[in-house]
């Protein structure tokens, strides 16, 4: 990184110094657009703060673990949000994981050189397909499919376990979470893949000659070295599903209530949102609401500084190789 | 180089495993290119079924009526873009050509880290942000405010992938540049952005794909219209807000109505990820 950025900047550098007049105006007008990423991102958490004071003094921290949303008498807890995004992430992630892993160990390693472009491209299509296509398609095809086959049946064959158990509403975490998984297995394979394709040659030759299995190879020289891109993915397939609105706004069934069973209608933070913000009515109710984006803002910006961390050791670990 | 050189139980064990797990990789990518099919075949099953020209010409029809059609949110999706592109490639160029050329490492890297903070941040949230910096003043939801957090959401996108780009362009085409006197700014107009052109337009046209579809922040800034609403500083329809609010509704009509909404907008990304690929290559970023 060190070689290429400051390109021209290293006239300067070298001690000649920039050009007056039309030159520098140029120069500075570039460096002020340039900003603008910075001033927005600054001027997205300063706004939301201050935008959620009057719900932050109200409810404090017990915002984050009460359970009531009550816009009539005004009383107002995130919990049943915070815990329908966890929970609809967490299923998305659980299975978009391993399936992503999967593919970018076929597409990296595996598969015939001809099928490698197509696939990847119709990986991609994935991530294009507009969030409100994949709710109209959760609406009217895999909340019908659960509800009448796969949630009966998960709940005859699993009828131990709570997250299995209940009325088959087709809407809900379930349907929510297998929309995600399929909105961010793209984020995990794209990344996966350029991480697995990383790794240079001749580790996978030596393993190679001391006798090991393709597969041996894959899973004891290239996930291993490529372990941290791979999770570097994976936290950015995260943060993409914490955030996603559209698809979870239209499946989820919208009930601002906990249940330990997948079936069940919820609600998760981003939905609230968008379902709720326009016709809020009442400046506690609104700065409720503020609040909950806040919350999302600061989980969404951790989630994805750990993965550029993660990222940029790869990056840079390539560099030095 | 399926271990061949160990015999015995073990080697029959190893190859067996090789080759289980090496067929379960393919069955992970048929899992998952299943859905997309999936989606894609319903879409253009029940969004062909829609489509007329009625769709494209009339504006919608009264609930529970049917009949009408997606004009006015056809007219107004490209309306929004335009604004957009119009605010969002200007400064997401300006940016990635600042930072790969000239800034100092501290500054590129904090510009670039800012950058892919936004890109990660939800939707939904600039939409928020939006709202209380454009809507409250101006009391009114508006095709404007849309239109700048699709700007905002497109920025670090064509940021990001023009800073790429320009890293592309040979370091001694600048020297040779600079060699003959040019000032800077010649260098970047006579030499660089020329190089780089192509590569510079699919930057913008990733930027357009990743907005064309976006719903969430249109909800709290554009909102939706079913009249001709064609001034930017009204409420104004989109396709995906009207997708949205079809498809939640309880007319057959207006579910038919959606899927072809859902086709046109298929179609309008897939055309424009695809010139974008083709033309500068570098369609690989997500």
């Amino acid at each position: 990184m060190s070689a290429s950025a400051s390109r021209l900047g290293t006239a300067r550098e070298e001690g000649r110094r920039p050009r007056p007049g039309s030159d520098a105006v140029f120069h500075w007008t570039l460096r002020g657009l340039a900003l603008a990423p910075l001033a927005i991102l600054i001027g997205l958490g300063v706004q939301l703060f201050r935008a959620s004071a009057a719900s932050r003094h109200a409810f404090g921290w017990g915002f984050l673990t009460q359970s009531a949303w009550d816009p009539v008498f005004g009383h107002f807890g995130a919990w049943p949000f915070l815990f329908g995004t966890l929970l609809t992430t967490g299923v998305g992630v659980v299975i978009a994981a391993p399936l992503g892993v999967g593919t970018a160990v076929f597409l990296a390693e595996l598969a015939p050189f001809w099928l490698r472009a197509p696939v990847g491209y119709l990986v991609e299509l994935l991530a294009a397909v507009p969030s409100v296509v994949y709710g109209l398609w959760g609406i009217f095809v895999l909340a019908p499919w659960l509800q009448q086959s796969a949630e009966p049946w998960l709940g005859d064959h699993f009828s131990g376990v709570p997250l299995f158990q209940g009325a088959p509403y087709g809407v809900g975490y379930l349907a929510a979470g297998l929309i995600l998984a399929v909105m961010i297995v793209p984020f995990v394979v794209g990344l996966s893949r350029q991480a697995i394709s990383a790794v240079p040659a001749h580790q996978r030759e030596a393993a190679y000659a001391l006798g090991s299995t393709r597969w041996e190879v894959i899973r004891r020289v290239a996930v291993p070295t490529a372990r941290s891109g791979i999770w570097g993915g994976i936290l950015l397939a995260t943060g993409r599903a914490l955030g996603e609105t559209m698809a979870v706004t239209m499946i989820i069934g919208n009930r601002p209530a906990v249940s330990a069973s997948l079936f069940a209608p919820g609600y998760t933070l981003a939905s609230v949102i968008a379902n709720e913000f326009t016709e809020a009515t009442g400046a506690l109710y609104i700065s409720s609401l503020i609040e909950i984006g806040l919350v999302l803002f600061a989980i969404t910006v951790v989630v994805n500084l750990l993965s550029r961390l993660l990222l940029s050791r790869i990056a840079r670990a390539g560099a030095a190789a | 180089m399926t271990g061949g050189t160990t015999g015995g139980t073990t080697g029959i064990v190893r190859r067996g495993v090789n080759r289980t797990m090496l067929v379960m990789t393919g069955v992970c990518t048929a899992a998952v290119l299943i859905p997309l099919f999936l989606i894609l075949y319903y879409v253009v099953r029940e969004g062909a079924a829609g489509l007329n020209a009625a769709f494209f010409t009339r504006l919608p029809a009264p609930p529970g009526a049917s009949g009408g059609g997606m004009a006015n949110a056809v007219v107004g999706t490209l309306e929004l873009l335009g604004m957009a592109l119009a605010l969002g490639i200007p400064l997401g160029l300006a940016g990635g050509i600042y930072v790969s050329e000239f800034a100092a490492d501290r500054f590129s890297g904090a510009v670039r880290f800012a950058a892919d903070a936004l890109n990660g941040i939800p939707t939904i949230v600039t939409g928020l942000f939006v709202y209380a910096l454009v809507v409250v003043p101006m009391h009114t939801f508006s095709g404007l405010a849309g239109a700048i957090a699709l700007a905002i959401i497109m920025l670090p996108v064509v940021l990001r992938a023009s800073d790429e780009v320009l890293r592309t362009v040979p370091h001694s085409y600048r020297e040779a540049a600079v060699a003959l006197g040019a000032t800077r700014w010649r260098v970047l107009r006579d030499v660089i952005l020329r190089a780089a052109k192509s590569g510079l337009i699919s930057a913008g046209l990733l930027g357009l794909a990743r907005v064309a579809g976006e719903t969430a922040p249109l909800l709290l800034t554009s909102l939706n219209s079913s009249q001709w609403t064609t001034r930017p500083g009204q409420p104004m329809a989109s396709l995906t807000v009207q997708v949205f609010d079809y498809a939640i509704s309880p007319y057959d009509d207006w579910h038919r109505q959606a899927w072809a909404g859902a086709l046109t907008l298929i179609a309008l990304i897939v055309v424009v990820s695809l010139i974008a690929r083709l033309w500068g290559g570098i369609g690989d970023r997500v």
